[in-house]
C-alpha cells in the first residue's frame, strides 16, 4: 500500500531493492504528482468497490491499472471524471486532488471537470452524427469559435488521433461508418479536441483486432507527451507494452504500485507476482 | 510456487529445467572423466569425454529453441521471463564447460605418451577437484534456486584463480628446470586454463541463478585473485644460472 | 470433399445407426406435429386476413368514384354524395390529435427514459401508461364528453382531437421510452463524459439515436387513431356538411361515417362506407409501410 503524502509534494520513487545501479528510468528525476488519490472509498450501493486508495498519477506518463474483474480498476478510473455520478446509487468518498482541487467536493462543476479529464470507453461509441460534428461535440459544449477557428481544431484533433489521412474526404458523413478501430480513433479525436489535462482510457482496445490495437497504442504513446494518460486494461503486455507506471488492484485495494518494469519483472508482493505470471485462482 | 493457470505453460518451464539439469550431469561427468583421464592416462576415457560433448550441444540447441517458443507462445513475466532467460544462459555456459572438457580430453590424448611426472599433475588435479565441486554447487543452487549457495559458489572463484596462479608459476618452474618439460608443461598449462575457465563459467551460472532468484543484476565485482597475467618467474633467479 | 473419396482416415468412427436412428425418430415426430400445427394456424390467420382484405378491396375500388372526394356526405335518402367533408375532417382530427400527443407523448417518454428511469414514480407513470395503453377508447370518448362537450353544450373537432391525442399519447410514451432505452448507456457515458449536461446529452446525443424509432412510434401512433371510432362518437360527432372552421359543433370524419352509413339501409350510403374502410385502410397500410421504412433506413446506415 502507498502511503498518503502531500500531493505538491515530489515523490521520490520507493527505493528499488537492487545489488547493482538504479535503472536508468528510475535514476531520472520523477514527474510531478497530476492526480492524487487520498484515501479514496467507493460505493456501488452497499458494496464497498474501492478501499481507501492513496494513489499518485504522474504528469506525461502512461499509468496503467491491471487486475482481474471486479478488482476496481474501472470503477477507481470512473471517479477521475466522477462519471460514476450519473447513477445516483454510486458514490465516493475521500480526495482526488487534480491541480490542487478536490474533485470530489461537492462544489465540482462536473461538466467542467470533464471537459479537462476525457475518457474512452470500452466500445467505441460514434455520436449519430457526421464525422465533423463529433469531433466538434466537445468544444461546441464549452466555446463559441467561428467556422474557419472550428475547422482547424476538428483536423488538429483528428491529425493527433492519427485519422485525419482516413477520414478527410468524409468529413460529412456518420462517424457510425467508420470501422471500429476508426470508431475507437475517433473517439480519442473527440476527447482530445477538447486540449483535456488527463484522459482515461476504459479497456480501449479490448474490442478491437490487433492492427487497430497496435495503431491506438502508438497513439497512446505519442500522446503522452501532451496528456496524462490512464489506461484499465486486461491485457498484461499491452499495460507491459505502454505504460511507464503499474498499479495491480486486487479486490478493491491497491497491492502494489510502482514503476512498470518493476511490477512485470520483479514484482514484490506475491499477489501481484501470481496474477502477472498467470498463476491466479 | 502455486501452478500456472495454463499447465502447458508449467510443462513448458519443466521441459527447460530438465534439460537444464540433464545438460549440468552430463557436463559434471565430462569435467570428472577428463580429470580421471589424466591422473590415469586412460585414453579411453579421454575419447568417451570428447565424444560426449556432441549430446551436450545438442541439448543446448534444443533448449534454445525451447525457451524462444516459449517466449514466443507464453509471452512470460516476472520470474517465468527471468526463469526462460537465465535456461538460455545456463545452457549457453554448460555447453561451453562441455567445449572446454572437450578440449581438456584432447590434451589428455595428446600428452598420453609423454613423460609425466605425477606431481606435476597433482596440481591441475586438485584444481579440478575443486572446480567440480563448484560445477555441482552451482547446479545443485539452480535446481534448488537457492540464493546463499549460488553466492556461496560465486564468493569461493578466487580460490580457484589462486590455485590457477600458483599452477601457473609450478609449470613454468618445471619449463625452466628441463625443456624437455616443455611440451607436456604448455598442454597442462592449457589443460588448467581450461578449467580455470570452467571455474569462471560456474560463476556466470551463480550470477545467472542470483538473477533467477531475485531478478536483480549481480553487478557487484567479483572477488578475483588470478595472479597470472602479472606473474613473471625471473629466469635468472628460478634457474640460478 | 476431395479428401474424403481419395483416402478416408481410419480413425472415422463407423456411424451407429440403430442408436442414432433410435433418439432421432420420436423427436423427429413431436418436431414435425409442432411445425405443422403452427403452420395451420398460421394459414388460418392469414385467411381471415386475406379475406377481410380482398373483400374490402372489392367492395372498396367498385364504390371509388371521384365524387367521393368532391361531394360532401349525402343527407339520407338523397341520392349520390361524397366523403369530402368526411376526408378532410378525419385528416384535421388526427392531425391536430397527433400535434397534441407528439410533445406530451415525447417528453414523457424522455423523462421516465432518461430522468425518472428506476424511480417508484416512473413505476407508477408506467403502470397507468399501460392502462391507458389498454383502456377501452369508447371511455375514453366518454371521459372527453363530460369535461370538453358537455360543459359548452356542443359537440366540437376540438373534443374529438383530445380524444384522439389521448388514445395516442400512451403509444408515443410507450415507443419514446423503447426506444431511447435501446440507445447504449455507452453513448450517454460518452457525452457526458465530454462534459456535456443532461439536457444537451438528451436533446444532441439520446434523441438522435432514436430518432427513426421515434418518428416510427409517431408514425404507428397515428395509423392507430386515423381509424378510431368510438372516441369520436361522442366528441366530434358527425355531421353531413361541411364543418364550422372554428370545428365547433359536429365535424364529420371517415370512421363515424363509416359506422353510420354502413348501418343504413340505403345503397348509396353503405357503398360511401365500403369507400372510407377502403381509403382508411389504405392509409394506415401507407403508414405502417411508411414506418418500416424509416426503422430500415436507419439500420441500413
Amino acid at each position: 500500500m502507498i502511503t498518503a503524502i502531500e500531493p505538491t509534494q515530489v515523490r521520490t520513487p520507493a527505493p528499488v531493492p537492487t545489488s547493482g545501479p538504479a535503472p536508468v528510468a528510475a535514476a531520472a528525476k520523477p514527474e510531478p504528482v497530476r492526480i492524487a488519490c487520498r484515501n479514496v472509498d467507493f460505493y456501488y450501493g452497499d458494496f464497498h468497490g474501492l478501499k481507501s486508495i492513496n494513489l499518485d498519477f504522474r504528469d506525461r506518463q502512461v499509468t496503467a491499472l491491471i487486475g482481474p474483474s471486479g478488482c476496481g480498476k474501472s470503477t477507481l478510473l470512473r471517479t477521475f471524471n466522477r462519471i460514476y455520478s450519473l447513477y445516483p446509487e454510486q458514490r465516493a468518498t475521500g480526495e482526488i486532488i487534480l491541480d490542487g482541487r478536490n474533485i470530489l467536493a461537492a462544489s465540482t462543476d462536473v461538466n467542467e471537470l470533464r471537459s479537462r479529464v476525457g475518457m474512452v470507453f470500452q466500445k467505441p461509441t460514434p455520436f449519430p452524427m457526421s464525422i465533423y460534428d463529433n469531433v466538434a461535440f466537445g468544444i461546441r459544449l464549452n466555446q463559441r469559435i467561428g467556422r474557419a477557428e472550428m475547422d482547424v481544431r476538428v483536423e488538429e484533433a483528428l491529425r493527433k488521433a492519427a485519422l485525419w489521412t482516413e477520414v478527410k474526404d468524409k468529413l460529412r458523413q456518420s462517424g457510425m461508418g467508420l470501422s471500429g478501430g476508426q470508431q475507437q480513433r475517433l473517439c480519442i479525436a473527440r476527447t482530445i479536441a477538447q486540449k483535456p489535462e488527463v484522459i482515461l482510457l476504459d479497456e480501449p482496445t479490448s474490442a478491437l483486432d490487433p492492427i487497430s490495437t497496435g495503431k491506438v497504442e502508438e497513439l497512446i504513446d505519442q500522446l503522452k507527451s501532451e496528456f496524462t494518460i490512464v489506461i484499465v486494461t486486461h491485457n498484461m503486455q499491452q499495460a507491459a507494452r505502454i505504460s511507464q507506471y503499474t498499479a495491480f488492484m486486487y479486490l478493491g485495494e491497491v497491492i502494489e504500485f510502482g514503476p512498470t518494469n518493476q511490477i512485470f519483472m520483479t514484482p514484490t508482493k506475491k499477489q501481484t507476482h501470481d496474477y502477472v505470471t498467470g498463476r491466479f485462482g | 510456487m502455486s501452478a500456472h493457470i495454463v499447465s502447458g505453460f508449467d510443462e513448458d518451464l519443466e521441459v527447460l529445467r530438465s534439460s537444464i539439469a540433464e545438460m549440468g550431469g552430463i557436463s559434471e561427468k565430462m569435467l570428472a572423466d577428463a580429470v580421471t583421464a589424466l591422473v590415469r592416462r586412460d585414453e579411453v576415457l579421454a575419447q568417451r569425454v570428447i565424444n560426449a560433448d556432441n549430446r551436450l550441444d545438442a541439448l543446448q540447441r534444443q533448449v534454445e529453441e525451447q525457451a524462444i517458443m516459449t517466449i514466443a507462445r507464453r509471452q512470460p513475466l516476472a520470474v517465468d521471463l527471468r526463469d526462460v532467460v537465465s535456461a538460455i544462459r545456463i545452457s549457453g555456459d554448460l555447453e561451453r564447460i562441455g567445449d572446454l572438457a572437450k578440449n581438456c580430453a584432447k590434451r589428455t590424448l595428446a600428452i598420453a605418451g609423454g613423460f609425466q611426472p605425477p606431481r606435476i599433475v597433482t596440481g591441475v588435479q586438485s584444481m579440478a577437484d575443486l572446480v567440480l565441486e563448484q560445477l555441482k554447487d552451482v547446479l545443485d543452487a539452480y535446481a534448488q534456486r537457492d540464493l546463499e549457495r549460488a553466492l556461496d559458489v560465486w564468493r569461493r572463484d578466487d580460490q580457484i584463480d589462486a590455485l590457477y596462479t600458483s599452477l601457473f608459476r609450478e609449470l613454468l618452474t618445471y619449463m625452466m628446470e628441463d625443456p624437455r618439460n616443455i611440451s607436456f608443461c604448455a598442454h597442462l598449462l592449457f589443460y588448467g586454463k581450461n578449467v580455470e575457465r570452467i571455474g569462471d563459467h560456474t560463476t556466470n551460472i551463480a550470477e545467472t541463478v542470483h538473477y533467477l532468484v531475485t531478478g536483480q543484476t549481480l553487478t557487484a565485482e567479483r572477488p578475483k585473485d588470478d595472479g597470472t597475467s602479472q606473474a613473471r618467474i625471473e629466469v635468472d633467479a628460478a634457474t640460478g644460472k | 470433399m476431395t479428401t474424403a473419396n481419395t483416402a478416408m482416415p481410419e480413425t472415422v468412427l463407423a456411424p451407429e445407426e440403430a442408436h442414432w436412428g433410435r433418439v432421432r425418430a420420436s423427436r423427429r415426430i413431436a418436431d414435425r406435429s409442432l411445425k405443422l400445427i403452427c403452420t395451420a394456424f398460421t394459414v388460418l390467420g392469414v385467411f381471415v386476413l386475406g379475406w377481410i382484405l380482398l373483400m374490402l378491396l372489392f367492395e372498396g375500388i367498385t364504390a371509388l368514384s371521384p365524387a367521393i372526394f368532391t361531394q360532401v356526405t349525402p343527407g339520407p335518402g338523397t341520392a349520390g354524395g361524397g366523403l369530402a367533408n368526411a376526408i378532410v375532417g378525419s385528416i384535421l382530427l388526427t392531425f391536430l390529435g397527433i400535434a397534441i400527443a407528439t410533445p406530451i407523448g415525447i417528453l414523457a417518454g424522455t423523462y421516465l427514459a432518461e430522468y425518472a428511469r428506476t424511480s417508484k414514480l416512473a413505476a407508477l407513470i408506467r403502470f397507468i401508461n399501460d392502462v391507458l395503453l389498454s383502456a377501452p377508447s369508447i371511455l375514453i370518448g366518454l371521459f372527453v364528453y363530460t369535461f370538453a362537450v358537455a360543459p359548452l353544450g356542443s359537440y366540437s373537432g376540438w373534443a374529438g382531437s383530445i380524444a384522439l391525442a389521448i388514445i395516442a399519447v400512451p403509444v408515443i410514451v410507450r415507443t419514446t421510452e423503447d426506444m431511447l432505452r435501446l440507445v447504449p448507456s455507452g453513448l450517454r457515458e460518452a457525452a457526458a463524459a465530454l462534459g456535456a449536461p443532461t439536457s444537451r446529452v438528451v436533446t444532441l446525443v439520446t434523441w438522435r439515436a432514436a430518432k427513426a424509432g421515434i418518428v416510427t412510434g409517431l408514425v404507428l401512433a397515428t395509423a392507430r387513431i386515423a381509424g378510431e371510432t368510438a372516441p369520436l362518437l361522442f366528441t366530434a360527432f358527425n355531421n353531413n356538411f361541411w364543418f364550422n372552421t372554428n370545428l365547433m359543433g359536429g365535424v364529420s370524419n371517415l370512421p363515424v361515417t363509416i359506422y353510420q352509413f354502413a348501418l343504413s339501409p340505403y345503397g348509396n350510403w353503405q357503398q360511401l362506407a365500403w369507400a372510407g374502410a377502403f381509403l382508411i385502410t389504405i392509409t394506415i397500410l401507407g403508414l405502417s409501410i411508411l414506418a418500416r421504412y424509416v426503422i430500415n433506413k436507419d439500420n441500413a446506415r
